[in-house]
């Protein structure tokens, strides 16, 4: 009758995803930097561990749906639970998707846009890393999730201006470059921008589920 | 049977009362999916009858001095008044309360029968109708807030604490249910005190007596309005008045349970009169509006934003237009039973107000059963039972745990299946590939033999005319020449280059054929192999005598001396054995 096993395999596999989301965000950084500075085998070492945790954070994610909907877990919350882990997980997903265009395409990077990309790279994974503390609170602390969340809206701010700052330099300063390698450098620039974009909306959907769970 | 028939109304006042009031205790966990309905009906219709059968007795008592209805046909109709108003008012959506319809009804029999009402009793009654629902109100504000302050200090996990209130909505959903028990078994069976059988059932562990057995038959009915009707309820009153979170329906239920069990426990008010303290009068009290007091308790500590005025008028108006409507129906109906068909609706022995405890006393002819073995047996049968179903339930998950690992079997042979289908219909087309290109091969070869026959009659026919022409020339010169020339022609009339690939190539073809000849027979001389090879290859007589440089008449000769080697009669066709060889 109660479900005390699933309810600890549950938490535990929570646990587990978020960790995964968490590594996923730090390894993007490392990638995007070991790229810049051209360290191949690092980028590629990158690129292998990001696609396995993404795997583990999939199956992971599935087995939680499954048991919270096979064992009748939370029938009020699940189903936002699980919309935050999709939405969690649509960033390491993305990370993931990124590193491999970077991988595929080899975007030619001038070298005075190293900084700027890479300072880009930081501020979205700082919007990343700021929801997860959001998203662990949720489960524990909903009231505390308030004060965590407006660190993600800053950063993401703050990547988007860098974001434009990037893209005007690369079509008005950069005479040099083909246009082909300026839509190819604002693509880039767009791509590390969307992970901000993804910390946004799960800090969205964390700030409405936390009313709800106060309510 | 005639109490049966009598006692029906009530019995219908108890199953209206089930399929409504159950869904106060557990709607808003069967509601929201945390508890199953089956998991709630049974809980609720266990306790529900236990809380009627202990502790049934104090509502009942007050119920009997406001009017004691002491005819059968009298609580009959009263009850059954009592059940058409709640039904009637229920069916329209006005609210409504099972305790307020059977004091109308009451006091309708009081005014009609001519009997003094207790007006004293009236007032203790009609003012728990507030007292009720506020002390729901003042009990889920102050619980309320004792669960508020402890979750938040606690910071469980989310999905933990959904356990603990899964366990939670049983525990309270259980208290709620025989404090429903307990206190609203009065509204169904009160009425019906006097006519109590005069028995008394020993269990062993406790004895029923009367009134408790005519409680049990109550519960029972209450527990049917359970099973039957109050699913539909339920889930009504889950996902719409009640769709509190999972922490505030606790609280309610609780605060519902206690009420009721503080208006309806004799024991508790022996205590708090012990000690000096005012104790809770024991009257049946609407579960209903106790509920909505407490709801409205949350809303004052939520901010208010649950209290709903017009809810609150329509609880008001309710308190005034059930107990008038089912007075003045009562009142009209007991004329009619009266009047029509001729029934007694009142008694003119127990026009004293009596306590069911004396009624039952009162009785000389009391009898006694002794139920201990009947009991254990009972309870033996129920453990059976329960042990029965345990293991057909392990053996329904094992054998759906079976199953499903049988479909997955099945699927992974039918995946295998399918591949090997593949795999064979591969092989197969590379087979009919090889066979074709086998078959090409041996038309090339009976070609290539059809040829070398061709080529060795026109040189067989040119040396013929060679032969006449030397014949006939005199020149020796000339002679010389054309022997010369015979003697080339003869050279390529063996054809042993042609003959040396012919043979190659044929014994590369039929090599395997070659060996099974060999073992099956080794004393076969080279000649004979290949002309089995070349009848295999289902070459005509004259083709085979050019590939072996002899005649087609020798050909014929080899082929009968083969025949006999092969040990085959004269009707066997050495064609059919090679092939099949």
């Amino acid at each position: 009758m109660f479900t005390f096993r699933h309810a600890q395999k549950s938490i535990q596999l929570i646990d587990s995803f978020l960790d995964k989301i968490d590594q996923g965000i730090i390894i993007f950084k490392e990638g995007v930097n070991n790229y810049l500075s051209g360290n191949n085998e690092s980028f590629l070492n990158n690129l292998r561990t990001l696609s396995t945790l993404e795997t583990e954070a999939d199956i992971i994610r599935r087995k939680v749906e499954n048991i919270l909907y096979t064992q009748s877990l939370m029938p009020q919350l699940r189903g936002d639970i699980i919309r935050l882990m999709e939405e969690l997980d649509n960033i390491i997903d993305l990370a993931k998707k990124n590193l491999y265009q970077f991988d595929v395409e080899v975007p030619f990077i001038p070298a005075e846009l190293n900084q700027d990309l890479s300072k880009l790279t930081e501020l979205t994974v700082a919007a990343c890393e700021s929801v997860m503390p959001a998203a662990r609170a949720y489960f524990r602390d909903p009231v505390s999730i308030k004060e965590k969340i407006h660190r993600v809206y800053l950063y993401e701010k703050e990547a988007d201006k860098l974001a434009d700052a990037i893209k005007r330099k690369v079509f008005h300063d950069m005479p040099n470059l083909k246009l082909s390698e300026k839509f190819h450098l604002r693509y880039f620039t767009l791509h590390i921008e969307t992970l901000s974009d993804a910390a946004e909306k799960a800090a969205d959907l964390l700030s409405i589920m936390a009313i709800k769970r106060t309510l | 049977m005639l109490f049966l028939v009598f006692i029906s109304s009530g019995l219908f006042l108890g199953w209206s009362l089930g399929s409504n009031d159950a869904a106060n205790i557990f709607g808003t966990a069967v509601g929201s999916k945390m508890i199953r309905f089956k998991q709630a009906a049974l809980i609720a219709s266990i306790f529900v009858i236990l809380g009627a059968v202990f502790q049934g007795k104090g509502g009942a008592e007050t119920l009997n001095s406001l009017g004691a209805v002491d005819a059968l046909a009298g609580g009959f109709t009263v009850s059954l008044c009592a059940a058409i108003t709640v039904l009637f008012m229920t069916k329209r959506g006005l609210p409504v309360s099972t305790s307020q319809a059977i004091v109308g009804a009451i006091m309708g029999w009081t005014y009609f029968t001519g009997n003094e009402a207790d007006y004293k009793v009236l007032t203790k009654i009609v003012s728990t109708w507030i007292s009720g629902p506020l002390l729901g109100m003042i009990f889920s504000a102050g619980l309320y807030l004792l669960v508020r302050m402890f979750l938040a200090k606690a910071k469980f996990h989310v999905i933990k604490l959904d356990t603990y209130i899964r366990i939670s909505l049983i525990i309270a959903g259980a208290f709620g249910a025989y404090s429903l028990g307990a206190n609203n078994i009065a509204n169904v069976m009160g009425v019906f005190i006097s006519a109590a059988p005069n028995i008394e059932l020993n269990f062993g562990l406790f004895v029923l007596d009367g009134v408790q057995v005519l409680f049990l038959i109550g519960g029972l009915a209450i527990a049917l309005g359970i099973y039957t009707y109050s699913e539909k309820v339920m889930k009504t009153v889950g996902n719409g008045i009640l769709s509190l979170s999972p922490e505030a329906a606790i609280v309610v239920v609780f605060s519902q349970a206690i009420v009721l069990f503080l208006f309806s426990s004799v024991k508790l008010a022996d205590l708090m009169n012990n000690i000096g303290l005012p104790s809770f009068p024991m009257v049946p009290v609407s579960s209903t509006q106790v509920v909505v007091g407490s709801v409205l308790g949350i809303g004052l500590i939520k901010g208010s934003r649950e209290i709903k005025i017009k809810t609150m008028l329509g609880i008001a108006a309710g308190w005034i237009t059930t107990p008038i409507a089912a007075g003045l129906l009562s009142f009209f109906l007991l004329f009619f039973i009266q009047n029509v068909f001729d029934l007694q609706i009142t008694s003119t022995l127990h026009k004293a107000v009596a306590a069911p405890s004396e009624i039952i006393e009162s009785g000389n002819n009391l009898m006694q059963f002794d139920l201990i073995l009947p009991g254990i047996l009972m309870v033996t049968a129920a453990i059976i039972v329960l042990l029965i179903f345990i293991v057909l339930r392990q053996q329904k998950l094992r054998l759906k745990t079976e199953n499903e690992l049988l479909i997955h079997q099945n699927q992974l042979f039918q995946a295998q299946r399918t591949l090997t289908t593949l795999e064979m219909n591969t092989v197969q087309s590379a087979n009919e590939a090889l066979h074709s290109k086998l078959e090409a091969r041996r038309k090339e070869f009976i070609d290539m033999a059809f040829n070398l026959t061709e080529q060795r009659l026109f040189l067989e026919e040119l040396s013929t005319r060679l032969d006449e022409s030397i014949e006939a020339e005199s020149n020796p010169e000339i002679r010389s020449k054309l022997y010369g020339i015979q003697s080339l022609i003869q050279q390529k009339l063996t054809f042993s280059r042609e003959k040396e690939t012919f043979y190659g190539e044929v014994e590369l073809i039929h090599k395997e054929f070659k060996m099974k000849l060999e073992n099956a027979f080794p004393d076969l001389s080279d000649q004979e192999k290949k002309l089995a090879t070349l009848i295999r290859m289902n070459l005509s007589n004259k083709e085979i005598a050019t590939l072996l440089s002899i005649s087609p008449k020798s050909v014929e000769v080899a082929r009968y001396r083969l025949k006999k080697k092969l040990g085959l009669e004269k009707d066997n066709s050495l064609m059919q054995f090679i092939i099949n060889l």
